[in-house]
């Protein structure tokens, strides 16, 4: 008896309070977000008002009508805020369909074909990934001028899988790698192509790994900021991240609660997909550590 | 005709040769094992002949055509592999009938050759199953399965039951030996257990260092070694060897064995006169080694000897013996008075031993 | 003389001879044909991946190293000019700040977030119930779009409507908030603070990763050596994740050094130029100020480092 209850308090000494701090670390942002951009104007530029809480006693100094959804409102209609929520989901469900196909097939290449300097070229792959977007970003804007991709969310398309393409590659290298040869070999004595085993029997098998590509490449393309900030400058063209840190301060003056309530929108689709799927981001993890 | 020949047969790694000049015909119907240790050249043989692997050299033919650059789809053969290569995305029934959907064929006839197949291997409940649900030995059953339905001209076997416990394997080596029988096809099997192949084969392929070393029925191979390596590999528990010399005094043959001799029978003489004063190796197996003098049609040696360890394993005792410098093995009847640390004096059958010339390794014995 | 039979190739043992294969040169020929075949196939399919590699990243990082030798302006081709951007640069006061500040920040950054990574990990490990909501939670900050999360600190270090400061007036510990982005100091303090929340998770998850594949039994025997839980901390799990520390360390040095967005967003750079980082102040000069050579300079500065530091981590990794 003493001993379980010796054991509980041990646990919460050095499990459940440890642990606390690092959650409240890692969720009171968001949090904080929420709560403002639902805040009336007259309580969130109000330097007494707990900024921890909305305000909902009537009675008290700082109430200012309880939550509202004024900023949302603003948000939505005196914003292309929608534009550019589509904008965002255009762009990275695009440039991640694109990337996929392309990683899938380079993969499945190193993966699998005996070919002169494939090493090099599976090296070549990973090390463009190193080379940051911050460095090229300067040049391809004028690479993206020249293609006359310049100011449209085609310029995003054609340039997000430079960084999307070799980290899915990697991701399914590695998930190519576990699933053991002679299943193809099996195929392709029972009649497949070289080609038609990789879609019939790899493909169907790697799911998961397809999966969690797929997640990674969507989160990337979606929060990317800075291809997105230099390549457009038109408002319509915006993505979600750029429009609403750059569109929603007019002049001197910052609309806190909308830029709060966009900030909140633009994560929410990450959020719900990240909620539905979060296995796979985990396991996507996973995986790359043990590589 | 699904006979299978192979023509100066050579495979080269980079710089390693795995595969050296073989040459061998294999007639329609016959079930041919090679068998070797690991590295031998018997899997990459296997794969080349079905068109996994790219040959180096010479030429494969399946019935009267040329194969090497005809695709593993086009060949007509069905493999079955060590790990059994299970889809595991598809269920029992579409794996088996995976290869004649890729060829058209009408469904009924896919549905009647799956249920077929399903039926002569047992497996009729599993077909809605997919592999993750299947223990080794189904899974097994299905991946041969999935080649019978094929009706190939040839099925080729890659240690198919390396995976399976004991028993199981017991089980599933007269299992593939009845299917032989049924569906009288050519088959080429793999393993590294001579056991299977003693026991599986028509004829027995011995690789060594990616050449062959002895093709013959197994007992012929059992009986009559080519060389030390296959009268070493074949026969468990395996054949005792001993270094020694021939010698010659009085117009008899002798093996100098150190602290001992042999003495070969006088219908020898003749046979090994060339090689007196050469270095030689006796070999004989445990079980033409007895524990009692017997009059029979051979001649006995008496070698006294010590014992070391006794196994008895009930049907037979294995025994360790010491001789001179020489340990050898010897597999006696159970009533057998043997004890370890005790002298003993055994009896080598002359009619059963072998010598091998200590250069070469070629059993000098049978010519 | 009996004959040798290990040296001869057993014949064939069949009845029939079988048919020859017309001639060795032809057969050689579709042999290679045949061998290309897989050849071609891997070119293939990699082919793709190649062309927009090539296309848009190897072009334009050259172009990159093309313009930092000239004295190009935006929409204005410049002459060639060698070196004189970086000799420049690395007399420009507000460059040698900006170089300062990237390896301050990078390392403060990865330190803690190695630290705090090992021991949420280390919490996580241990953690049974609601594992899947703790999880999540402490992934968030990373799914977050990096940019709208900074919006929201960005309000929460706002020099007027900080929470921090409320939260120190009302407890009595300052009279006055401190202006957190307008202060060097502090907004060094504020972006490496985020950074390190918006880390913190990559490095919590894939360490965990790395100690759930660590054997039981190790543990199990350093126990019965005698072992303390610091000794087998130390001794055992330390060098076990190793591998793991390595490459994650190596990826967050480079996406800590060039990052972006949270200094972007959070302060611009400043206040004095006391927080940019080798990208913003490339945003800054060769787009805002339109002077494309001097921006790729500063940008390329950046390669030649993190060229190193995936070199001496590579090799740390595979000296294991």
């Amino acid at each position: 008896m003493k001993t379980r209850t010796r054991n509980f308090l041990g646990q919460l000494l050095t499990l459940h309070i440890p642990l606390v701090p690092f959650i409240l670390f890692s969720l009171f942002p968001f949090y904080f977000m929420v709560i403002t951009s639902f805040k009336a104007d007259g309580e969130l530029y109000n330097l007494k008002a707990n900024p921890f809480i909305i305000q909902l006693s009537p009675t008290h100094p700082d109430y200012s009508g309880g939550p509202t959804l004024e900023h949302y409102q603003l948000l939505l209609h005196n914003t292309p805020f929608l534009t550019w929520l589509f904008n965002s989901v255009l762009v990275s469900v695009l440039a991640t369909a694109i990337s996929i196909v392309i990683a899938i097939l380079a993969a499945y290449s190193l993966a699998r074909l005996r070919f002169r300097g494939a090493p090099s070229f599976g090296t070549a792959v990973f090390i463009t990934y190193l080379v940051p977007t911050t460095l090229l970003f300067l040049p391809l804007a004028q690479v993206v001028n020249r293609l006359g991709l310049a100011d449209s969310v085609w310029a995003l398309i054609v340039t997000y899988p430079t960084f999307l393409v070799p980290f899915c590659t990697w991701l399914l290298l590695g998930y190519f790698r576990t699933i053991p040869q002679e299943i193809e070999e099996c195929a392709m004595v029972d009649g497949c192509t070289r080609f038609q085993a990789l879609i019939r029997i790899v493909l169907p098998v790697a799911i998961p790994g397809i999966v969690c590509a797929v997640l990674f490449a969507f989160t990337i393309s979606w929060n990317e900021f800075i291809y997105a900030l230099t390549f457009i400058s038109s408002t319509a063209q915006k993505t979600t991240t750029v429009g609403v840190t750059a569109e929603l301060i007019r002049g001197d003056i910052f609309y806190w609660g909308s830029l709060m309530a966009g900030a909140v929108l633009g994560s929410i689709p990450i959020v719900l997909v990240y909620v539905v799927f979060m296995d796979y981001y985990v396991s996507g993890l996973t995986q790359g550590a043990i590589k | 005709m699904a006979s299978v020949t192979l023509q100066e047969l050579s495979k080269r790694f980079d710089k390693v040769t795995a595969v050296n000049q073989i040459n061998l015909e294999i007639p329609d119907k016959e079930f041919v094992v090679f068998v070797g240790p690991s590295g031998c050249g018997k899997t990459t043989t296997l794969r080349m002949i079905a068109g996994l692997e790219e040959t180096s050299d010479g030429t494969i033919l399946i019935g009267e055509r040329v194969v090497n650059d005809v695709p593993p789809k086009d060949r007509n053969i069905a493999m079955v592999f060590q790990n059994y290569a299970l889809y595991p995305h598809m269920d029992v029934y579409k794996n088996m009938a995976f290869g004649l959907k890729l060829r058209r064929t009408p469904r009924p006839e896919i549905d009647r050759r799956v249920r077929e197949a399903a039926r002569i291997l047992g497996i009729e409940e599993l077909l809605d199953r997919k592999p993750r649900q299947l223990s080794g030995g189904q899974r097994q059953r299905v991946a041969v399965g999935r080649a019978i339905v094929r009706q190939p001209e040839v099925f080729l076997f890659d240690e198919p039951l390396s995976n399976l416990d004991a028993k199981l394997r017991v089980q599933m080596r007269s299992e593939l030996i009845k299917l032989h029988y049924q569906l009288e096809a050519t088959m080429i099997y793999v393993t590294h257990d001579q056991v299977e192949a003693m026991t599986m084969g028509d004829r027995i392929v011995i690789m060594n260092n990616g050449e062959i070393q002895q093709v013959g029925a197994p007992m012929e191979v059992y009986d009559q070694p080519i060389n030390m390596f296959v009268a070493g590999f074949i026969g468990s528990p395996a054949m005792n060897f001993f270094q020694g010399k021939l010698t010659a005094q009085n117009s008899e043959l002798f093996v100098d064995l150190g602290k001992f001799t042999v003495k070969l029978p006088k219908s020898q003489v003749n046979r090994f006169g060339n090689h007196v004063n050469q270095r030689v190796v006796f070999g004989i197996r445990p079980e033409s080694i007895s524990d009692r003098e017997e009059t029979g049609e051979h001649q006995q040696e008496r070698v006294p000897a010590k014992v070391n360890v006794v196994e008895p394993l009930g049907s037979e005792v294995m025994v360790e013996l010491s001789a001179g410098d020489h340990t050898f093995v010897g597999r006696l009847d159970p009533t057998t008075t043997a004890r370890p640390m005790h002298e003993m004096a055994v009896y080598f059958d002359m009619g059963r031993f072998h010598l091998f010339d200590a250069e070469t390794g070629v059993n000098l014995t049978h010519q | 003389m009996p004959t040798g039979a290990l040296e001869q190739k057993p014949r064939s043992f069949g009845t029939t001879t079988a048919v020859r294969a017309p001639g060795q040169d032809s057969f050689r020929k579709k042999m290679s044909l045949f061998f290309q075949r897989e050849q071609v196939l891997g070119y293939t399919l990699i082919a793709p991946a190649f062309v927009l590699l090539g296309v848009l990243v190897a072009w334009p990082f050259c172009m990159a190293l093309y313009f930092s030798v000239t004295d190009s302006w935006v929409g204005q081709p410049g002459a060639y000019i060698g070196l004189r951007n970086y000799w420049n640069l690395l007399h420009d006061a507000i460059f040698i700040q900006t170089l300062q500040n990237s390896f301050v920040f990078t390392f403060s950054a990865v330190l803690l977030k190695t630290v705090l990574g090992m021991a949420l990990a280390l919490l996580l490990f241990r953690t049974v119930r609601f594992k899947k909501w703790v999880r999540g939670a402490v992934l968030l900050p990373w799914v977050i779009p990096t940019a709208l999360s900074t919006l929201g600190w960005w309000w929460m270090f706002d020099s007027l409507y900080s929470v921090f400061n409320w939260t120190l007036i009302h407890l009595g510990l300052v009279q006055v908030g401190p202006n957190w982005l307008g202060t060097p100091y502090l907004a060094k303090i504020a972006v490496i603070t985020v950074n390190v929340w918006r880390g913190l998770p990559f490095f919590a998850i894939t360490m965990l990763a790395g100690l759930v594949s660590i054997p039981q039994e190790l543990y199990e025997a350093a126990k019965t050596d005698g072992a303390g839980a610091w000794a087998r901390f130390w001794y055992i799990t330390v060098p076990m994740l190793k591998p793991v520390l390595a490459i994650v360390i190596l990826f967050s040095t480079i996406f800590t050094f060039s990052d972006f967005n949270i200094v972007y967003v959070l302060t611009r750079g400043g206040p004095i130029n006391s927080t940019h980082l080798f990208a913003t102040l490339a945003n800054q000069i060769g787009l805002q100020s339109g002077k494309i050579g001097e921006g790729a300079a500063v940008s390329l500065f950046m390669f030649p480092i993190l060229v190193l530091v995936v070199y001496f981590q590579l090799r740390f990794v595979r000296k294991e």
